[in-house]
């Protein structure tokens, strides 16, 4: 019994008619992809890798030298970049946490009857439809001590967001959390609203108070679009460049991207950047993987 | 139907005019600068030029912030989108070894520019290495770090009267930096949401460098030794330390949240009132004097960077030369230009429109002197400028130094003593990676 991985192709069609066969329709939509994957995706990819082992720099026609892993071993005993990679671990934690936090929060209250809830979820949804950019420079405006609207609001006096080493990262991640939560939120709200209606009938007969239910009903249920979610906002949160850059100058809070486009795109270190590009694929393909085998195993369940 | 006819005419028509008009204007240059009021003066000065000539100039620009990487990326990929570049003047090792830029000694030479233009602009914006006597670019727009203060301020009765209570001396234009300290604490009274002094903290790229220099070279210290490329001992010596304490002193005196300032948050002390003077580059005086851009502008004095303790009076130099980019189709075009662009009356009609010419004998006449409230300390500055290193890996020098100095300025981390024999440490390895020292 064999299984067709394809769709075979209809004998009336036109397609069929100018004696195309299913094969060379299939080549004809996937080579182009193939190709432009290739071109701009894989050859940059491996070409890198190369560039990662030499001292090239792009800014001079001096020819690049081969030094092995000189580059890698540098990095990896630069105590700068550790603190970097230690300030994007903490970035990473509070601001995916705080979306997940309030981005499901909001999913569960949003997710009942009440009236103009169409409304009410995409004026929600707005933040994330803006850029980044622009988000920054407003915030950059809202935190300003001397005439932001958040100390005024909070009666913070002269509070200084950005410029206090100890609070600038907290303040970036405050305001990446209000952006991306709204995403955590429609994701949630689709998995909530996926959920059975009869299991919830089922524990209200059982007499399962609300915290069983949700711990037993709702969120094992919810669990696997959560991971989604996670998987994406920690992908991103790993690389955020625009919000950190705009936002602040503390080196408390400069972030593994930021610190990569300074050595690629200002001191043109363009070896020693490449090297750095790959330690960060590295570790973000692991922990990815890490998500997507645990992913795995609470669609099993 | 009658209609679509007609538009569609209209459409070609429009289309071959659009076509002509290009194929007219053959000769074109494009010059590259950054996104500022200068660049505007300089397309003025451009369309000058095209009257007298017929060749088009146009001034391409982009914000500052990414001015030097799409710069560099253009060169690297050999591209000929940009004729001319208006480049910073530490960019002249990486423009010139890197082959960016084309060699204008044989220019420089025939027209005895470094005679014709004021000494430091000659030493900062043209030559590469340093006293090799080799040119890579024309002194265009001269620039260095001065003051602006609140005339009103300073020159109210009462503060004067409090002020000398105080400290001794008469409150007037700070001619030292112990002056300039005590006038910024004089002023810092944050529960008038006034504060002393506004000072460039940003370490994204050079600012805080150019606001430590000034300090610096006026306590008489070097960043290191240009000839030689030694450090140790230059940049860690008695008299860095004490600049850097005395730049780290007057944050204290800042307006909230000065973290990240360039030279718009600069401007915005004196617009916003909050601060009695601000550290600027010359090029951002003219939107100072400007009512439309400035409230304060009747009210607002300049002046020059102020000696330190020994006497040394330096300030940290901004500004750009013009260089011919090596992958232009057009050089010769080019070339011309610059010889047009050099004319001294041609540099008297440059100071008129707004730029900061480098020429010795405008900079020298009453009339430019006098055409501004900035001119005058203008003039002073550009005789008594220094920079930063210009080998091409200055970005990385750079870097190092806002990693190691932030830390201790704004989050008081350390002593200055241990910041810059750490950065001494960084810039020695830097050398020795680059073969410039053993």
């Amino acid at each position: 019994m064999a299984t067709t991985m394809i769709t075979t192709l209809d004998r009336s069609s036109r397609a069929a008619a100018r004696g195309l066969s299913d094969i060379s329709i299939r080549n004809l939509f996937i080579i182009p992809t193939v190709l432009f994957l290739i071109v701009f995706n894989i050859f940059p990819l491996i070409y890198s890798l190369g560039y990662s082992f030499t001292d090239f720099r792009a800014s001079t026609n001096a020819p690049a030298n081969f030094v092995g892993l000189q580059n890698y071993r540098d990095l990896l005993n630069d105590p700068y970049v550790w603190a970097n990679f230690a300030i994007t671990a903490k970035y990473v934690i509070i601001s995916v946490a705080g979306q997940l936090l309030v981005g499901f929060g909001v999913a569960m209250l949003l997710n009942r009857d009440i009236p103009l809830k169409g409304l009410i979820t995409t004026l929600l949804l707005l933040p994330m439809m803006l850029s980044m950019a622009v988000v920054g420079l407003f915030w950059k405006l809202l935190y300003d001590p001397s005439w932001g609207v958040i100390n005024y609001a909070l009666g913070l006096g002269n509070f200084e967001w950005l410029a206090d080493p100890k609070m600038a990262l907290y303040a970036v991640a405050l305001t990446d959390i209000w952006m991306w939560s709204p995403f955590v939120m429609l994701l949630s709200l689709a998995g909530l609203s996926a959920v059975p209606k009869h299991l919830y009938e089922a524990a209200a007969i059982d007499r399962a108070g609300p915290f069983y239910t949700f711990f037993r009903i709702t969120l094992p249920l919810v669990a696997p679009i959560l991971m989604i979610a996670v998987i994406f906002r920690t992908m991103e949160a790993f690389k955020t460049f625009d919000l950190a850059y705009i936002l602040t100058s503390q080196p408390t809070a400069e972030l593994i991207s930021i610190r990569l486009y300074k050595m690629a795109f200002q001191e043109w270190q363009t070896g020693r950047s490449c090297a750095m590009a790959y330690i960060v694929l590295i570790m973000v393909l692991a922990i990815t993987n890490i998500y997507v085998k645990y992913l795995n195993k609470v669609k099993e369940r | 139907m009658r209609k679509l006819v007609t538009s569609m005419l209209a459409g070609i028509g429009l289309t071959l005019a659009c076509g002509t008009s290009v194929y007219a204007q053959e000769k074109s240059l494009t010059i590259f600068w950054a996104e500022w009021d200068p660049a505007n003066y300089l397309q003025e000065l451009g369309n000058e030029y095209e009257k007298e000539t017929g060749v088009k100039i146009t001034v391409e620009t982009t914000p500052w912030a990414d001015f030097q990487t799409k710069t560099f990326t253009e060169f690297n990929a050999h591209g000929d989108a940009y004729d001319l570049v208006v480049g910073d003047s530490q960019w002249l090792g990486a423009g010139s070894t890197g082959g960016h830029y084309v060699d204008l000694t044989d220019f420089f030479k025939k027209h005895d520019l470094s005679n014709v233009m004021a000494p430091a602009t000659v030493k900062y914006y043209a030559e590469y290495p340093g006293n090799s006597g080799k040119y890579w670019a024309i002194p265009l727009e001269g620039d260095a770090v001065g003051w602006a203060y609140r005339k009103d301020w300073f020159e109210d009765p009462k503060e004067k009267e409090a002020f000398k209570a105080k400290y001794g001396y008469e409150l007037d234009v700070p001619k030292d930096f112990k002056a300039l300290r005590d006038i910024a604490e004089f002023f810092y009274r944050p529960d008038q949401k006034r504060y002393g002094i506004a000072i460039y903290t940003d370490n994204s790229y050079d600012a805080m460098a150019m606001g430590f220099e000034n300090a610096l070279f006026s306590y008489g210290g070097e960043l290191g030794d240009y000839a030689t490329y030694k450090v140790d001992g230059h940049i860690n010596s008695d008299k860095a330390v004490a600049a850097l304490d005395a730049y780290k002193e007057l944050y204290k005196f800042t307006p909230p949240g000065w973290a990240k300032t360039f030279f718009v948050e600069d401007n915005q002390a004196i617009t916003e009132n909050l601060a009695a003077m601000s550290m600027n580059f010359f090029a951002f005086f003219p939107s100072l004097i400007n009512e439309a851009s400035n409230p304060n502008a009747k009210n607002t004095g300049f002046f020059a960077n102020p000696a330190g303790p020994h006497g040394d009076q330096f300030a940290a130099l901004g500004g750009q030369g013009i260089s011919v980019v090596s992958y232009s189709q057009k050089q010769d075009e080019a070339m011309k230009f610059l010889e047009w662009f050099i004319k001294d009356s041609t540099q008297k009609r440059w100071a008129e429109l707004g730029g900061y010419t480098c020429s010795q004998a405008v900079l020298k006449s009453a009339e430019f002197q006098n055409a501004t409230p900035y001119n005058k300390a203008f003039y002073e500055t550009m005789f008594k400028v220094k920079d930063f290193w210009a080998v091409p890996e200055y970005a990385e020098l750079l870097q190092q130094l806002n990693q190691r100095i932030y830390p201790y300025m704004i989050g008081g981390s350390g002593t200055a003593k241990e910041t810059l024999d750490a950065l001494a440490a960084d810039w020695n390895a830097t050398f020795k990676k680059y073969g410039r020292v053993q």
